[in-house]
């Protein structure tokens, strides 16, 4: 039994080996044909046009857009919520609401990204009039709704972990509920909060079908939130399904951008990591 | 003991019943405490100590199933009256608990956030009122360079001072200590005994105390309660030296022997 559980974990990390692997030797291919500094300064992504360009910067514009916007909807609402469930909802509504807060979590993405795209833009349409079918908002508001659970769940665990000397502190200096949540209770909780949201924020960049079907595939250097982008992810899913010949540039761009996903993506990860080394040695 | 007369009275219990759900904690409490008078609270474990000194400053409105019958009168008045705002009760009434409990921010925050909850934004009125407090709870001297570091930073002593002056800077006129040296090391200790000392000139101390030296020490009244009966109330050196019931005088010696 021993060996069979170890069997698992060997090849957990040999493939975890083997894809970091594949997607550096690959993209090392790429980066022979285009400069690195291209890569990173090239204002125009076209590698399958004529003009072929390989500028990074509007994948990376369209996913941090569609990213903010998830955040700007997931972050409030989802601390919000975890305020209210840990601080004040009596006990009978935390248990039966949570689980349907996670159910939210558990819709497939394919979902909410037809969601965006059928329902939420032809409504935001009524009031934004030059909002394109395929646009970063949509995309990134439903994607802020998808992730509030995350945000809500993680957060809640961090409130609900201060400890209750800490509350009976801060109400026996006079405080009032609303004074213990926000003054004492959060900022106590606050490192594992801004785990869950780092956390968050890595889910919304590397979420693929919600952008890849309602916000479009359009690399587009743009901050503006009514217009079609692409994100890296969505690229990836395009092209891939397409038809470019295996070992050719354009398929090469695939791992180029793989790598720059996976970068950032594993940035964000260490930084949770550290912060939450900190936070578990502040409370042992 | 003398007969308090009703000005005299600072605190006082009458006929206190208390419940946690089915279940009686406290029977037929009676008790009157002096103005800066050290009051302690002694009895074995799960006697109703803690509960009792909760209710003077309504900590037990949060447990579930906690009710009571009888009156609890703070200078004059009945506290678990509608009227009541328990937020201005406890800026009144002060509590220190059994472990430190320092707020995860700096020194200087801890002691002044008292009065930011207040509304008070006058700097200086602040910073005079913090370094008051850390004076009157002997810290002062250690921390005085460091106040801008973590109150997570200091050693548990420390930390009970800190929240002792975090206690004071509201200028409370009574401070309630549940065991507040029973996590401390013997040092500590002494130095919060001296502190306790030092503080009933201007306040009254109620404390719980499961060291009978301690509380032989600092109070000068106790009250001796078992199974939810105060047993007995006395001046300190009588309860020590010549108690009245045998329970009282079973439960001071087996603790000596
Ligand atoms: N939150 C609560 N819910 C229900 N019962 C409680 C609660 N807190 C205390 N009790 C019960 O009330 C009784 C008195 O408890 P209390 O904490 O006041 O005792 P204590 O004298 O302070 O004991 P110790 O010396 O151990 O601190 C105990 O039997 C305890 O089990
Ligand atoms: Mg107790």
């Amino acid at each position: 039994m021993k060996r069979v559980l170890m069997i698992c974990a060997i090849i957990t990390v040999l493939t975890t080996v083997g894809i970091v692997w594949v997607l550096f030797s690959e993209s090392y291919t790429f980066f022979q044909h285009v400069s690195i500094w291209d890569f990173l300064t090239d204002t125009k992504w076209s590698p399958v046009s004529t003009e072929k360009h390989f500028g990074i910067l509007p994948l990376l514009s369209g996913t941090l857009l569609t990213t903010i916007i998830s955040m700007a909807i997931a972050v409030p609402m989802g601390v919000t919520i975890a305020i209210y469930l840990s601080e004040y909802a009596p006990k009978k509504f935390r248990y039966y609401i949570k689980p349907m807060l996670e159910i939210l979590a558990s819709v497939p993405t394919v979902v909410y990204g037809f969601f965006a795209l059928t329902v939420v833009t032809p409504f935001l349409q009524n009031y934004i009039p030059n909002l394109s079918g395929f646009n970063a908002l949509s995309a990134g508001l439903v994607m802020g709704i998808m992730i509030i659970p995350m945000i809500s769940s993680l957060s809640e665990d961090a409130l609900y972990a201060v400890p209750k000397s800490l509350r009976e502190g801060a109400y026996g200096m006079g405080s009032t509920r609303l004074q213990t949540s926000f003054q004492v209770i959060l900022p106590a909780a606050s490192s594992g909060i801004i785990v869950s949201i780092i956390l968050a924020f890595a889910r919304a960049v590397g979420e693929t079908m919600i952008v890849t079907v309602a916000a479009g595939n359009m690399a587009n250097l743009t901050a503006d939130p009514r217009e079609t982008v692409a994100t890296i992810t969505a690229f990836i899913v395009n092209m891939s399904t397409g038809d470019v010949p295996q070992d050719s540039i354009e398929y090469q761009t695939i791992f180029a951008a793989g790598v720059t996903l996976f970068v950032f993506t594993f940035i964000l990860n260490s930084i949770s990591f550290l912060i939450k080394k900190r936070f578990q040695e502040k409370y042992d | 003991m003398e007969k308090l007369s009703i000005k005299e009275k600072k605190l006082e219990a009458i006929n206190l019943d208390v419940y946690y759900g089915q279940k009686q904690v406290l029977k037929n409490v009676n008790i009157a405490i002096k103005a800066n008078t050290v009051t302690a609270f002694i009895g074995p474990s799960g006697c109703g100590k803690s509960t009792f000194l909760r209710t003077f400053n309504r900590m037990n409105d949060y447990v579930e199933g906690f009710r009571k019958e009888g009156d609890i009168i703070i200078d004059g008045k009945d506290i678990y009256q509608k009227m009541v705002r328990v937020e201005e009760l406890r800026k009144k009434v002060g509590m220190v608990f059994q472990k430190p409990n320092p707020f995860p921010k700096t020194i200087f925050e801890n002691v002044a956030y008292g009065l930011k909850i207040q509304g008070i934004k006058n700097k200086k009125l602040i910073e005079e009122t913090v370094e008051k407090s850390l004076k009157q709870s002997a810290l002062w001297d250690e921390v005085k360079d460091d106040l801008k570091k973590s109150a997570l930073s200091l050693s548990g002593g420390q930390q009970q001072r800190l929240c002792i002056a975090r206690a004071l800077a509201l200028e409370p006129s009574i401070l309630l200590m549940d065991e507040p040296a029973s996590a401390l090391d013997p040092i500590s200790t002494s130095k919060i005994e001296d502190l306790i000392w030092e503080l009933k000139e201007k306040y009254t101390i109620v404390i719980v105390t499961h060291n009978m030296q301690q509380a032989g020490r600092i109070s000068d009244n106790t009250a001796f309660f078992y199974m939810g009966d105060l047993v007995e109330y006395d001046e300190t050196k009588t309860i020590f030296t010549n108690p009245k019931q045998e329970r009282t005088q079973n439960y001071i010696t087996g603790r000596f022997g």
